[in-house]
């Protein structure tokens, strides 16, 4: 707290010579825009970038739709891009596991952790918990450049001669081990791997100072069960985040020794090409332990910030108190650790000892209490609201929709006898795309609708946003849903063409559908980035301090915040921010104290 | 020129969009933003409640569409357990999934917004949040029970009276080796592998066990009701055998052997019958990216009666006699003829 007074004094007091030398209004373009330190510009910074990748990696998807929806058509448009990858119109091999590894790494990565966590916990943070800033902006400025860092390395290896990696996103050895086992194996890997190394070091550092801004920062008044659910799951995201990534950092290192240095951490035994190698000794499972000791809490990295600010917002536009806000909190909480421990559910079929597939199948299925808890507890804030549906709260009661839907299949997966059959098919790629990959971009939706105004002073359209989010909402069921079916059917997935199988071959019309449902719904995405762009210069002006009547204390700050985000001080907080419809009132702000008279939750 | 088209229907849908939405942005300037927000909420809570009755129809139409293409009836005595489970699961988890779809678009369309109305402060029921985190524990023990109950079967130890078959996945293709008359895999160490001289197994020819051992490539043969256990390796990177039929599934890695076992149900010839595709067969597919021929990385499967199979191993000639044709009975009598008859005489033994 003491640390908040003083930043407090440092960087607030008005007017004043003090204030001068900090310079905060003297910035340069450069300090201002470009190597700024002030949170609300960092964040935005990892919005665009991670736009820009979403931009790239749904373009990409597009690409391979093409290929699995047409395999025996051509397209000359792609080899007049594309050249040697697209020979002849037709995505070569390489080039389509190219397509589909940068796609999962561009958007599990790039977007879904950075892009989001790195948006909102950066915005967030400081405005919700009452501070100036971070703990360390230096810090948090260098996390955003290793990202940007990660991010040109990642680019460039789409333009080297052999193609980017191509292993798929989990990366495994020793096909990611070996540079004989194919193009995207040869400099295309050493740059991905290179490239998350800087990620990961992106990612801890923001995680770090995520998690000591939290802890140490919060205004007065603000306990830690005083702070909106969307705190509390950027907290927890970014634990995670800290315990989680140097595993995977470990994991990569060793890899890029397999690679380069001739050591054997992963390989043994391995003719290829009738090339006997000398490795013996080392273990492919390892690298899978690693991996997904990351890989499973990363889902969560990505999921929990979407939920925390889906409670906010459905509590908002509810205007109701989150239902069981300790509830809420509890299973984050249970979430986070039992995130750690169900790792191996990826790895039932590898061989692993079935007693100890049994335990991580209890375990796995463990996670479905926490989530029932915070989906009947979504349900419960609806219910008896008077809920006004904004572009936000549309994304929000999208996003509880996909996650019931993605979640329950994920009990499927998660039993090792189900999963025996149905592990590595469509049924998978259906299901977490579903539970992660588009529930949490529902989550991030939210969030920009919910939170542009703060960030830009301006609104989105409303038009544009609605139209964004029903043929997103329509296209996501119609391309998942039935993709479930060829999971049941079991044709596996990253198969770029089936006609040469006799069980696997009818499902052309399928995919075909699939296919043209994947290219409107990216043009509806392209919608939402003019939408954004365009609102920035030209949207409606906010000419309310607290245009959706929420209780946080972001909302308390002036409609353009300047750097330091209150031009007084930062107020104090008297309450929890869930006061909605109480006493008959329709919000009451954290910054109001409580009244005499008042009743007690 | 197709392209160009849709390309161009494309753009001009986008331009459209863009000038509905300014002309809206207008239209609520002049109406009043209040009023512009809140017709629009009466339409979305509309469209909301459409989404769940369209989606629900949706869910049942797609059912209709494609719930032929899913495999039929499981080929082998796992896969009944397999399909079992999958099945309770599918119902335990359909009920939740209507109830908790129809409440949430149900609530969001009666509790739209509306002048008459005030949300109900609510924060929290404890009794209520207790019901429902105990109810799912309970149901999910149940299903992990059975699931691990099934999942001990199926992995647990094969049978003695199993065949042992083995499977090595490369990139990107199926090697098969058969123990033949002795029921013993003989040594091999990846060392010693040699395609070009007759040993693609890397068996080590020392091993007396590996003198009958036939090896195959990409079509497997098994014996209808007989168990059969995998071996299963790889050369190069890791490999998937994914046998959708039998509805079993085990990584191929290399350096660490992994097994499975079952037992297949229906010969081919059956199968032929029951799914009236008189091209059917069984596939074996790699189910873990490999590299560029993953896609195609087929192997087939030819179950059959003892009486078939036993003939089909018969015609095979070991590996260590092709490997080294001067230790070939056959061969030294030079008369290729007379290698028939002696591969009979060793399979009615």
């Amino acid at each position: 707290m003491s640390e908040t007074m003083m930043t407090t004094a440092a960087v607030a007091t008005p007017a004043t010579t003090h204030h001068e030398e900090h310079g905060h209004h003297q910035e340069s373009f450069i300090s201002k825009y470009i190597f700024s330190m002030d949170h609300k510009t960092i964040g935005k910074q990892f919005l665009i970038t991670g736009i820009v990748w979403a931009i790239v990696g749904g373009l990409f998807s597009v690409l391979f739709r093409l290929q699995l929806g047409y395999p025996d058509k051509t397209f000359p448009i792609l080899e007049t891009f594309f050249g040697q990858w697209a020979k002849g119109g037709q995505i070569q091999p390489e080039f389509y596991y190219g397509l589909v590894t940068m796609h999962g790494t561009v958007l599990v990565f790039f977007v879904l952790t950075a892009g989001l966590s790195g948006t909102f916990a950066n915005i967030l943070i400081p405005l919700q918990i009452g501070a100036r800033d971070m703990a360390s902006p230096f810090m948090n400025m260098l996390s955003y450049w290793f990202f940007f860092l990660a991010s040109v390395v990642m680019m460039s290896s789409i333009f080297v001669n052999t193609g980017p990696a191509s292993g798929g996103w989990t990366m495994y050895p020793p096909l990611s081990a070996l540079k004989q086992a194919g193009d995207g194996q040869k400099i295309g890997t050493d740059l991905w791997l290179i490239s998350m190394a800087l990620f990961i070091v992106s990612s801890l550092l923001g995680g770090l100072n995520y998690i000591a801004t939290i802890l140490n920062m919060r205004t007065k008044g603000m306990s830690m069960t005083r702070m909106p659910l969307t705190i509390w799951a950027v907290f927890f995201t970014a634990i995670l985040g800290v315990l989680s990534f140097p595993v995977l950092l470990s994991g990569a290192i060793l890899l890029l020794f397999d690679r380069n240095l001739g050591t054997s951490f992963y390989l043994s035994d391995i003719v290829i090409n009738g090339e006997v190698l000398p490795n013996e000794g080392g273990s492919a499972i390892l690298y899978q332990h690693l991996f997904w000791f990351l890989g499973h809490p990363e889902v969560y990295i990505i999921l929990l910030p979407a939920m925390g600010m889906v409670s906010e917002i459905l509590s908002v536009n509810s205007r109701k108190p989150i239902f069981g806000y300790m509830a809420m909190l509890g299973s984050l909480f249970a979430i986070a650790i039992l995130a750690f421990l169900v790792w191996a559910h990826h790895m039932f079929v590898t061989g692993l000892n079935p007693f100890l597939g049994s335990v991580f199948v209890l375990l796995t299925l463990l996670i479905a209490v926490p989530s029932a808890i915070k989906v009947f507890n979504w349900l419960t804030t609806l219910w008896r609201g008077n809920i006004r549906f904004t572009p936000a709260a549309l994304f929000a009661i999208g996003f509880v929709s996909l996650f019931i839907s993605g979640g329950l299949t994920g009990i499927f997966l998660g039993n090792s006898t189900i999963d025996i059959h149905l592990h590595d098919t469509m049924f998978v790629v259906a299901h977490f795309h579903i539970v992660m990959g588009v529930a949490s971009f529902f989550g991030m939706f939210a969030g920009v609708y919910h939170w542009f105004p703060k960030m830009f002073g301006r609104y989105l359209n409303n038009t544009m946003a609605y139209i964004h989010f029903w043929v997103t909402m329509i296209g996501a069921y119609l391309i998942y849903w039935p993709m479930h079916y060829q999971g049941l059917a079991g044709v596996p997935r990253r198969y770029l063409d089936k006609s040469g199988w006799v069980n696997f071959n009818n499902f052309r019309d399928l995919d075909q559908m699939i296919t043209i449902v994947t290219i409107v719904v990216f043009a509806a995405q392209l919608l939402f980035v003019f939408n954004f762009f365009y609102s920035i210069y030209k949207g409606r002006k906010v000419r309310s301090q607290n245009p959706w009547g929420a209780n946080t204390l972001e909302w308390t700050t002036p409609i353009n915040p300047g750097h330091g985000n209150w031009e007084g001080d930062i107020p104090e907080v008297h309450r929890w921010p869930y006061d909605y419809a109480k006493d008959g009132r329709e919000f009451i702000p954290q910054t109001e104290p409580v009244g005499a008279n008042e009743s007690k939750h | 020129m197709q392209t160009f088209f849709i390309l161009a229907i494309l753009v001009l849908v986008f331009v459209i969009i863009l000038q509905i939405s300014k002309a809206s942005e207008y239209v609520s300037q002049i109406k009043g933003y209040e009023n512009a927000r809140k017709q629009s909420n009466r339409i979305n809570g509309f469209m909301l409640l459409g989404f769940l009755i369209f989606g629900l129809i949706g869910v049942y139409l797609c059912n209709e569409w494609l719930k032929d293409r899913i495999l039929g009836e499981p080929a082998s005595d796992h896969g009944e357990l397999v399909d079992r489970m999958l099945y309770v699961t599918l119902a335990v988890t359909s009920i939740v999934f209507v109830c908790t779809q129809v409440a949430l678009f149900w609530f969001a369309y009666k509790y739209q917004e509306s002048d008459n109305r005030k949300a109900y402060y609510y924060p929290h029921n404890n009794r209520l949040e207790l019901i429902w985190t105990v109810i799912p524990a309970i149901v999910l023990s149940v299903l992990v029970g059975f699931g691990i109950f099934y999942w001990f079967k199926i992995t647990g130890p094969a049978p003695k009276d199993a065949m042992v078959v083995e499977v090595v996945g490369k990139q990107f293709g199926w090697e098969f080796r058969y123990p033949g008359a002795d029921g013993m895999l003989g040594k091999k160490y990846f060392k010693k592998v040699d395609a070009v001289n007759g040993n693609p197994a890397g068996q080590l020819w020392e091993d007396p066990a590996n003198h009958d051992d036939v090896f195959v490539e990409q079509e497997m043969h098994l014996v209808v009701g007989k168990p059969v256990q995998l071996v299963i390796g790889a050369k190069d990177v890791i490999h998937d055998v994914g046998l959708v039929h039998f509805r079993m599934k085990m990584d191929a890695v290399p350096g660490t052997p992994t097994t499975m076992w079952f037992t297949p149900k229906f010969t081919t010839k059956e199968m032929k019958e029951k799914t009236g595709n008189k091209d059917f067969v069984y596939e074996l597919s790699c189910d873990q990216m490999c590299g560029k021929g993953h896609w195609s990385m087929r192997g087939t499967i030819v179950v059959e009666t003892q009486e078939e199979f036993d003939a089909w191993i018969a015609s095979k000639k070991p590996q260590y006699l092709v490997a080294n044709p001067d230790k070939d009975p056959a061969a030294k009598k030079d008369s290729a003829s007379a290698a028939l008859p002696m591969a009979t005489a060793v399979a009615k033994n």
